[in-house]
C-alpha cells in the first residue's frame, strides 16, 4: 500500500476564520502519474498546493511524501524532500539574468555558508545550458528576466523547478497567458518531463488537461467531486452541473 | 516598601498612578488615532505624524493668545474653536503632503519612511525659526484648573479629566466616520482591493487625499489635546513617534479596537511600572515586552488570519 | 560572459579612486584636525556599507544601526575608559581604581560586567561580538517569524529607542547622557596627540577597506544575487529550497559586524562614545549616508557617508538653521530625485559623457558588463 503511492492526502482541511477552504480532502498520487486538480474558482485548489509546499499551514489532516509527513516542514525542508512548485503568475527575480535565475535554483549551496562558497564550475554551466536549451532561452541566457515576454517567463520558472530535478512537480496554471503553440510545446515538455517524475497540474483549458492528464481530480467547495480519467470525469454528471456544463 | 503606607494611602496611591496610567491612555489614544487611520488603512508609514500633532498645538497656542488679546470675554471657549481650527490646519497640511509626496510612493513603503522623515525634520526647523526654540504653553481656561477632590486622599485634574473625555468622543467620532459614513466604506474597499474599488467607480485617489488629510487632521486635534496637559516645542512630536507606532502595530494594524486595547495595555503597564521602578527603566521594560509580544504574534493582537 | 570574477575592471577602478583619495589625497590636502574629522566621516561609512547589503541588496530596512554602532564604540570605550582609570589618575575620587563617572554615581565596585574589558584582546573580539550577538537574537526573533518591511524598520527603531534610554538611565554603569568621556591611551601609547590621530586614520582607512573587500565578495558571491532574489521574490527563493530567515540573520549580522567595528574606530579617533551616536536620529541619518551614495553601491555609500558629514559640518559651523532644513531635503530629494544616489547619477548621467568623449579616441566602446553600478 505504502509503496504504490508516492504522495497521500488525507483529511486534509484549513479553515480561515471558519470558513473551510478545503474540507477533509484526500486524495493520492502514484509516481510518474501526471494529476490534474480542476474545478471553479474559489474551489480551493491552489490552496491545496499551498499545503502540500508548506505555504499554508493546515488546520488538520496529513500530508506524506515518500513516507515524510510534510506538513511539519519548512517550505525549504519540503524543497530538499523532492517537492517543486510553480506558481500562478510567473515568479522570477526580474532583477536577475536568465543564468543566474537558473543558477539560483541549481541543487547546490543552499546553506548561508555554502552559497558564500558557490564556485560556477563546468557541471553548474553545463546544466544550466541544458535546461535553457529545454526552455528555448539559450539564446537569452544573458538578459535580466525582467526583459522577458510573458511565456519566457513562465518558461523560465518551469525551467527553475526542473533544475532542481524535484520527485513530485506542482504547477498552477502553466499555461495561462500563452498562445496556442505555447501551449503543445508545454504539453509535450511536460509529456516528456513526466517519465521520471510525478506532477501535479491546476488548469482550465480542458485541452491542454487532455493532452496531459494521466488522472483528473475535480475540487468543488475545498472537497472532492469526482476523480479518475479525463473520460470519466468528464461524463460525471455531478462535475457538468458544476463545472463543465458552462 | 509598602510598609511605609497605610492600606488606604496605599489604595489612594494606585488610584492616582491608575488615573495617571489613564491620562497616559488618552494622550496614546489621541495620537495613535490618526496613525492607525494613515497606517491601518493605507499602509503609509507617516515619521512625520509627531509634527501634524504639534502643529495643531501651535495652532492653539496662536488661538489662545488671539482671544486673550482681543477677545478675553470669550477666553473660556478658545479651546474649541482652537481645536476646529488645529484640525483644519494639520488636515490641510496633510491634503498638500499626500499631493506633494506621498502619492508618488505607495508602492515603496520604506522610501516613504524615509520621505516623510525627511519632511519631519523640515517642519522641526520651520517651527523653531516661527515659534523659537523654547517651549510654548497656552493660557488653560479658569475652568479647566483646579481638581476635583474623589475623597480625602484622591484627587483629579480636570484637565485631565477633560483630555481623557476628548480621546473618547475623537474616537467615537473617528469609528462614526470609518464605519457609518460613506468614506469610510471607500476607504476600506480601497484597503481590501484597489483596482476593483476603482472599477466600481469610487475615486481612489482623492478617497486616498482624503483619508491622509483626516488622519492629519485628528492628529492635529490630539497635538491640541496635549495644550492642556503639557507645553509644546519644536522637537516634542519626536519624541512620540515610536511610541505611537508600537501602539499601532500592537493593536494590529487596521483594528480601531485593537488601537485603543494597545493603547490601554500599553499605557497602564508603564504607569503602574514607574511606580516599581524608575521612570527610565519602565519605559525600557514596557518596549521591550510590546517588542517582545510583536515577535511572537508579528500581526499585532487584533487582526485575521486570512487567506494569502 | 557569465563573468563571476571577484571585480569588473570598472569596479576595480573604483576601488583604486577611493584608495587614492583616502589613503594619498586626503592626508595631503587636509590639515590635521580636518584629517581627524574625515577619518570620523569614515566610520560612519563602515554602517553604511552594512546598510548597502542589507538594504540595498536584501531590501531590509534596519533603523536601529546606531546601536551597534554604540555597542562597537562603547566596547572599546570601556577598554580605555579602564586603561584611564588607573587608582593613581584616580585617587581624589572615594573609590580609586574606577571610572570617574562611577564614582559620581556612588558606586563602589566595578561591576562584574566590566572586568573583562581590562584586556585588549576581549574588547577587541567584543567589538565585533557584541553587536553581531545583538543582531543575531534580533535577526532571530524577527526574520524566522517572517517579520520584515516596515515592521522590521519600526521595531529596530523601538530598539535604538530602547537602547538610548537604557544608557542615559543606568549612568552608574554607562556613563549616561555624558558617555563614557576623558579617554587617553591604549596599552600606553596617547591617542589624543596629532601622531596617534594621523596613524589612527590610516588604521580606520586599512580596516575600511578590508570591510569594503568582504562586502565586495559577498555580493559577487551567490549569496549576493539571492539577497536580490528574496528581496524582489521572496516565496521563490523559499521554493527554491532556501531557508530565507538564515540568509537576512547573516547579512544582518555581517551589517551589525560592520557597525560595531565603525563605532570602535570613532570611540579611537574622537576619544568618547555617548547615546547621542546610538539613537533614533543617528540611526535613520546613516541610513541616509547610504540612499544618498546609492544603496545599492558599497563605495557609494563611503561617499554618501563623506558628502553627507561633510556638509553637516560646512553648513552647521556657518548656519546652523539650515542644516535640518538641507538634511529633511535631502531624505525626500534621494527618494524623490535621485533613488539611485551619487551611484545612480554616476552610471547615467556622467559615465555615459565620459565614455562618449573616450569613445572617440579609441572608437571601440567598452561593452557594458551588466555590473550594477559603482
Amino acid at each position: 500500500m505504502d509503496e504504490r503511492f508516492i504522495l497521500k492526502v488525507e483529511d486534509l482541511t484549513v479553515s480561515f476564520d471558519g470558513f473551510k477552504a478545503v474540507d477533509h480532502l484526500s486524495f493520492y498520487v502514484e509516481p510518474n502519474e501526471c494529476r490534474v486538480i480542476i474545478g471553479p474558482n474559489g474551489a480551493g485548489k491552489t490552496t491545496v498546493l499551498d499545503l502540500i509546499c508548506g505555504r499554508t499551514k493546515a488546520t488538520e489532516g496529513s500530508v506524506v511524501f515518500k513516507g515524510k509527513e510534510l506538513l511539519a516542514m519548512r517550505e525549504d525542508q519540503i524543497v530538499h524532500a523532492g517537492v517543486g512548485r510553480k506558481f500562478q503568475t510567473p515568479s522570477v527575480y526580474e532583477d536577475l539574468t536568465v543564468f543566474e535565475n537558473l543558477e539560483l535554483s541549481y541543487p547546490k549551496g543552499h546553506g548561508v555558508f555554502g552559497a558564500l562558497a558557490f564556485k560556477r564550475d563546468e557541471t553548474v554551466r553545463a546544466r544550466i545550458k541544458e535546461i535553457a536549451q529545454t526552455i528555448f532561452l539559450d539564446g537569452q541566457l544573458d538578459e535580466k528576466a525582467a526583459f522577458l515576454s510573458h511565456g519566457q517567463k513562465q518558461w523560465l520558472e518551469i525551467g527553475m523547478l526542473l533544475i532542481q530535478d524535484p520527485e513530485l512537480l506542482m504547477l498552477d496554471e502553466p499555461v495561462a497567458g500563452m498562445s496556442v503553440a505555447e501551449r503543445k510545446k508545454i504539453a509535450e515538455l511536460l509529456n516528456r518531463i513526466i517519465q521520471d517524475r510525478s506532477v501535479i497540474v491546476i488548469e482550465h483549458d480542458m485541452g491542454f488537461v487532455a493532452d496531459i492528464a494521466t488522472r483528473v481530480t475535480v475540487l468543488h467547495q475545498g472537497k472532492t467531486l469526482s476523480e479518475g480519467t479525463m473520460d470519466r470525469v468528464q461524463n460525471d454528471p455531478k462535475v457538468v452541473e458544476v463545472y463543465l456544463g458552462h | 516598601m509598602f510598609a511605609d503606607y497605610s492600606m488606604s494611602e496605599l489604595g489612594a496611591i494606585f488610584a492616582m498612578q491608575g488615573f495617571a496610567g489613564l491620562i497616559l491612555f488618552s494622550v496614546f489614544v489621541l495620537m495613535a488615532l490618526g496613525l492607525a487611520i494613515i497606517f491601518g488603512q493605507m499602509g503609509v508609514i507617516n515619521m512625520a505624524h509627531g509634527e501634524f500633532m504639534i502643529l495643531g498645538a501651535y495652532v492653539t497656542y496662536l488661538t489662545s493668545n488671539l482671544f486673550g488679546d482681543y477677545m478675553p470675554a470669550l477666553f473660556g471657549t478658545y479651546f474649541f474653536v482652537a481645536m476646529f481650527l488645529a484640525f483644519l490646519a494639520s488636515g490641510a497640511l496633510g491634503l498638500f503632503v499626500e499631493w506633494a509626496l506621498i502619492r508618488h510612493l505607495y508602492k515603496r513603503p520604506l522610501d516613504t519612511l524615509l520621505a516623510t522623515w525627511g519632511l519631519s525634520l523640515i517642519l522641526q526647523q520651520i517651527y523653531r525659526s516661527v515659534f523659537g526654540a523654547r517651549e510654548v504653553g497656552v493660557t488653560i481656561p479658569d475652568w479647566m484648573m483646579g481638581s476635583l477632590p474623589l475623597t480625602d486622599l484622591i484627587e483629579v485634574p480636570i484637565n485631565g479629566i477633560f483630555v481623557m473625555v476628548l480621546a473618547v468622543s475623537i474616537s467615537i467620532a473617528v469609528y462614526v466616520m470609518m464605519f457609518r459614513s460613506t468614506w469610510g466604506k471607500q476607504v476600506r474597499a480601497i484597503n481590501q482591493n484597489r483596482v476593483m474599488a476603482g472599477a466600481v467607480g469610487i475615486n481612489t485617489e482623492w478617497t486616498d487625499r482624503l483619508t491622509f488629510g483626516i488622519g492629519c487632521g485628528v492628529a492635529g486635534v490630539a497635538g491640541s489635546a496635549f495644550t492642556m496637559i503639557g507645553s509644546t516645542g519644536p522637537t516634542a512630536g519626536q519624541l512620540y513617534i515610536v511610541d505611537t507606532f508600537l501602539v499601532v502595530v500592537f493593536g494590529g494594524a487596521g483594528s480601531l479596537l485593537g488601537t485603543i486595547a494597545s493603547a490601554f495595555s500599553i499605557s497602564q503597564a508603564q504607569s503602574i511600572m514607574e511606580f516599581f521602578l524608575s521612570g527610565s527603566m519602565a519605559k525600557v521594560l514596557t518596549l521591550l515586552v510590546v517588542v517582545g509580544i510583536l515577535m511572537i504574534r508579528p500581526q499585532g493582537l487584533f487582526s485575521l488570519k486570512l487567506r494569502k | 560572459m557569465q563573468s563571476s570574477a571577484f571585480m569588473s575592471r570598472k569596479e576595480i577602478i573604483g576601488f583604486v579612486i577611493l584608495a587614492a583619495l583616502i589613503f594619498v589625497i586626503f592626508p595631503a590636502v587636509l590639515d590635521n584636525f580636518r584629517l581627524n574629522l574625515f577619518g570620523k566621516y569614515l566610520t560612519y561609512a563602515f554602517v553604511a556599507v552594512g546598510l548597502a547589503l542589507c538594504w540595498g541588496a536584501g531590501g531590509i530596512l534596519s533603523l536601529g544601526q546606531g546601536v551597534f554602532f554604540g555597542l562597537g564604540g562603547y566596547c572599546m570605550a570601556m577598554f580605555l575608559k579602564l586603561e584611564a582609570s588607573t587608582p593613581e589618575n584616580t585617587a581624589i575620587q572615594s573609590t580609586p581604581g574606577i571610572p570617574d563617572f562611577m564614582d559620581w554615581n556612588q558606586l563602589t565596585e566595578l561591576p562584574w560586567w566590566w572586568e573583562p574589558f581590562y584586556s585588549l584582546p576581549i574588547a577587541l573580539i567584543a567589538v565585533v561580538a557584541v553587536p553581531v550577538m545583538f543582531a543575531f537574537i534580533i535577526g532571530v526573533a524577527m526574520f524566522t517569524r517572517r517579520v520584515g518591511g516596515v515592521y522590521f524598520a519600526i521595531i529596530t527603531q523601538a530598539f535604538a529607542a530602547i537602547m538610548t534610554i537604557l544608557i542615559i538611565g543606568q549612568q552608574g554603569y554607562t556613563g549616561g547622557v555624558n558617555g563614557i568621556t576623558d579617554l587617553r591611551t591604549l596599552l600606553g601609547w596617547d591617542i589624543r596627540t596629532d601622531e596617534a590621530k594621523t596613524v589612527l586614520y590610516f588604521v580606520n582607512g586599512v580596516l575600511l577597506f578590508a570591510v569594503l573587500l568582504v562586502a565586495q565578495y559577498v555580493r559577487k558571491s551567490k549569496l549576493g544575487r539571492l539577497l536580490i532574489a528574496m528581496r524582489d521574490q521572496e516565496d521563490r527563493v523559499r521554493f527554491s529550497g532556501y531557508n530565507v530567515a538564515n540568509f537576512k540573520i547573516f547579512i544582518f549580522c555581517l551589517g551589525a559586524a560592520f557597525a560595531g567595528i565603525g563605532g570602535a574606530m570613532f570611540t579611537l579617533q574622537v576619544g568618547f562614545m555617548s547615546p547621542t551616536l546610538v539613537g533614533i536620529v543617528p540611526s535613520i541619518e546613516m541610513v541616509i549616508f547610504c540612499a544618498v551614495g546609492g544603496r545599492l553601491s558599497i563605495l557609494g555609500a563611503v561617499y554618501g557617508a563623506l558628502l553627507v558629514n561633510w556638509a553637516k559640518t560646512s553648513l552647521s559651523e556657518s548656519f546652523p538653521e539650515l542644516w535640518l532644513l538641507g538634511l529633511g531635503g535631502l531624505f525626500i530629494a534621494v527618494v524623490m530625485v535621485f533613488p539611485n544616489g551619487l551611484a545612480g547619477v554616476w552610471s547615467e548621467k556622467i559615465e555615459p559623457r565620459l565614455l562618449e568623449i573616450m569613445g572617440k579616441k579609441k572608437s571601440v566602446a567598452p561593452a557594458p558588463d551588466g555590473a550594477p553600478a559603482e
